[in-house]
């Protein structure tokens, strides 16, 4: 009984890290028309700035928080950096595009690599979240905890983000009809630089509170990737709750497994796909086939 | 007119003829194994370039999942000798095996077309990865699997460097001739037509699906051959040739050298084998480099390097066609 509560509990965890990961991908998808490739080393940046502030690995150390929204806003703005000076260049040439988001992939796995090593990186917990709660029965540790509010919390900002603001209301209007947007007077090109450098710093952030469960090592980015692209394939591209239920449903899949099926773990993850791609390609709560 | 075209024709007869016989004398003129060894690379990579362009170049269709295809061939390979089953019955268990699963990632990734095919070959090249890589009980995992011997087809055993180049030769030549048939054939115009305009080739009663389904097949027999003829030559397989980065370094290859033209991915595969032989002497960083020479030929060359020197070529005959009227004018104009 135990077991399976903590299992699900992990996969709730799960699935809320893939949230903070896949959102910023599917809006990027939504908006742009491209899956951002360097969304898995974004990920693993993060990752690795984040846990060498927390540890003190450059000569200074910080609070684990304040460590994450440095290592957030710094990719964030390698993000609009990304866009701005390589995206721009080909404008309207997504397969080009994707691409180049794949070769700049290459190089941050490379990049990182040369600078960390080839050494996995482990990153306590933050302070006060290390130990655990007791319900009933069953313990659970506090920071797995902790991710799942910091995911609910964020998908509720976004939501507000998207929903509730003049902001928002543009993006969407970019994602359901990018030259009509135009025509009204809402400079898309603008909206791509703002919502790459914020799903980048989304992933960023994904990467260092995921820092302590999963530790950072290389070829993280490749693990996590393929994840984003199954909640947007399943979830659809450009919805939020889309990538809410898509990331529940594969962290679930992901955990159980695992747990149950540890050698094919990664094979199984291919059913749910499988099951969209015929019934529905748009995926569940997409608008229109990539 | 005419005189041209068979001009040209004639230059690509002698063309053809020098390179033949360059490819054949090479273990003549070449020392040592080493360089031998990188000839047969550029070959059976060459092959699999070329499996490739018939997806990237003529079809349209971008994979990133080709790598998990061409390494599912190779693990068909080594897991039946390792079975100890003979080289006959494993090369035949490995192309239908490589060929099923280009049917089932056809299946799904033919739903969608453009960043949809991308998304979903990325996909599935990474769950197949993911197969090698976790599925210990028959793959070993990160150990890979180790392959004894090579097979001695017709009493010449391919242990022989010189042998597995020319077994390597024999099957890209016959590669590029499928190919060279394929292109000219009313199924591969079909297929560009499907490429530049699927909706008016569905109206003339095309079925773009099977054309592309068919495509992919093609595709998926020439990865299954370079996948066979890679694990005999490396002698080993692990999850590593399965990664993402293998498949972007044969689309590199498609890409570099020139994807729809039958020269293109030969020109990339060379490229890309000089450069990673001769780079991973110096420095360890090949995935760093692999990354920019990516992002600098999709932005500056992103036509790639045949079809650019081709236009490069024309444009200097085509002034030197040009230069010689332009003082006879003059001439007629002065008395």
């Amino acid at each position: 009984m135990n077991f399976w509560i903590v299992l699900t509990v992990n996969s709730v965890t799960f699935g809320g890290l893939l949230f903070l990961l896949a959102s910023g991908f599917s809006l990027i998808f939504g908006l742009m028309r491209i899956p951002n490739l360097t969304h898995g080393s974004l990920f693993m940046l993060g990752a690795y700035i984040g846990g060498s502030v927390v540890i003190g690995l450059f000569g200074f150390k910080m609070n684990f928080w304040l460590a994450a929204v440095l290592a957030s806003l710094t990719v964030a703005a390698l993000g609009a950096l990304i866009e701005r000076f390589l995206l721009r260049q080909l404008p309207g040439d997504q397969l080009a595009q994707v691409l180049v988001t794949l070769g700049i992939s290459f190089m941050a796995a490379d990049f990182c690599l040369m600078v960390w090593g080839g050494d996995p990186m482990s990153v306590a917990t933050p302070q006060g979240l290390g130990g655990f709660a007791r319900v009933g029965g069953a313990v659970f540790p506090l920071y797995r905890l902790a991710i799942i509010a910091i995911a609910v919390v964020v998908a509720i900002a976004l939501w507000m983000l998207l929903d509730r603001t003049r902001l928002g209301a543009m993006i969407r209007a970019g994602v359901d009809d990018p030259d009509m947007a135009r025509v009204v007077g809402i400079r898309v090109s603008q909206l791509f630089t703002i919502v790459f450098a914020l799903g980048a710093g989304l992933a960023a952030f994904a990467g260092i509170i995921g820092g302590p469960i999963l530790s950072v090592y290389p070829g993280l980015d490749q693990d996590m990737l393929p994840l984003a692209l199954l909640v947007v394939i399943i979830g659809g591209a450009g919805s939020l709750l889309g990538s809410f239920v898509g990331s529940i449903l594969v962290g679930f899949i992901y955990n159980f497994g695992q747990a149950l099926l540890p050698e094919l773990a990664y094979f199984v993850l291919f059913l749910p796909m499988l099951l969209v791609l015929l019934l529905r390609p748009q995926g569940l709560f997409g608008r229109h086939v990539p | 007119m005419i005189e041209i075209f068979s001009a040209t024709n004639k230059l690509r007869f002698i063309a053809l003829a020098i390179a033949l016989v360059a490819l054949i004398s090479l273990p003549f003129w070449v020392s040592g194994i080493y360089y031998i060894n990188v000839g047969s690379q550029i070959l059976f990579f060459a092959v699999f370039a070329l499996g490739l362009n018939i997806l990237v170049g003529y079809a349209g269709l971008v994979s990133l999942g080709h790598a998990g295809l061409f390494g599912i061939s190779a693990y068909a390979t080594a897991y039946m000798l390792q079975q100890g089953f003979g080289h006959t019955t494993a090369v035949a268990v490995a192309l239908v095996i490589g060929l099923a699963s280009m049917a089932l990632f056809a299946v799904l990734s033919l739903r969608s077309s453009g960043i949809g095919f991308i998304m979903i070959t990325l996909a599935l090249g990474q769950i197949l990865w993911g197969l090698a890589y976790r599925w210990i009980s028959v793959t070993d995992g990160d150990n890979g699997i180790p392959v004894r011997g090579r097979p001695a087809p017709f009493g010449y055993s391919l242990t022989d460097p010189v042998n597995f180049y020319y077994a390597s030769l024999i099957i890209f030549i016959v590669a590029v001739a499928m190919v060279f048939i394929f292109v000219r054939s009313p199924f591969g115009a079909a297929l560009m037509g499907t490429r530049d305009q699927p909706r008016r080739m569905n109206a003339l009663g095309y079925h773009v699906w099977m054309i592309r389904f068919y495509a992919c097949l093609f595709s998926g027999l020439l990865t299954a051959v370079s996948g066979i003829l890679f694990v005999y030559y490396t002698n080993f397989i692990s999850p590593q040739t399965l990664a993402l980065t293998s498949s972007a370094e044969v689309l590199l290859m498609v890409i570099s050298g020139g994807p729809g033209t039958l020269l293109g991915p030969i020109v990339g595969a060379t490229l890309v084998v000089v450069i990673k032989t001769v780079v991973s002497g110096f420095i360890e960083r090949w995935n760093f480099l692999l990354g920019a020479i990516f992002v600098a030929i999709v932005i500056l060359v992103p036509e790639g390097i045949v079809p650019g020197s081709i236009r490069l070529w024309r444009l200097i005959v085509r002034k030197r066609a040009a230069a010689p009227p332009a003082p006879a004018a003059t001439t007629e104009r002065t008395p």
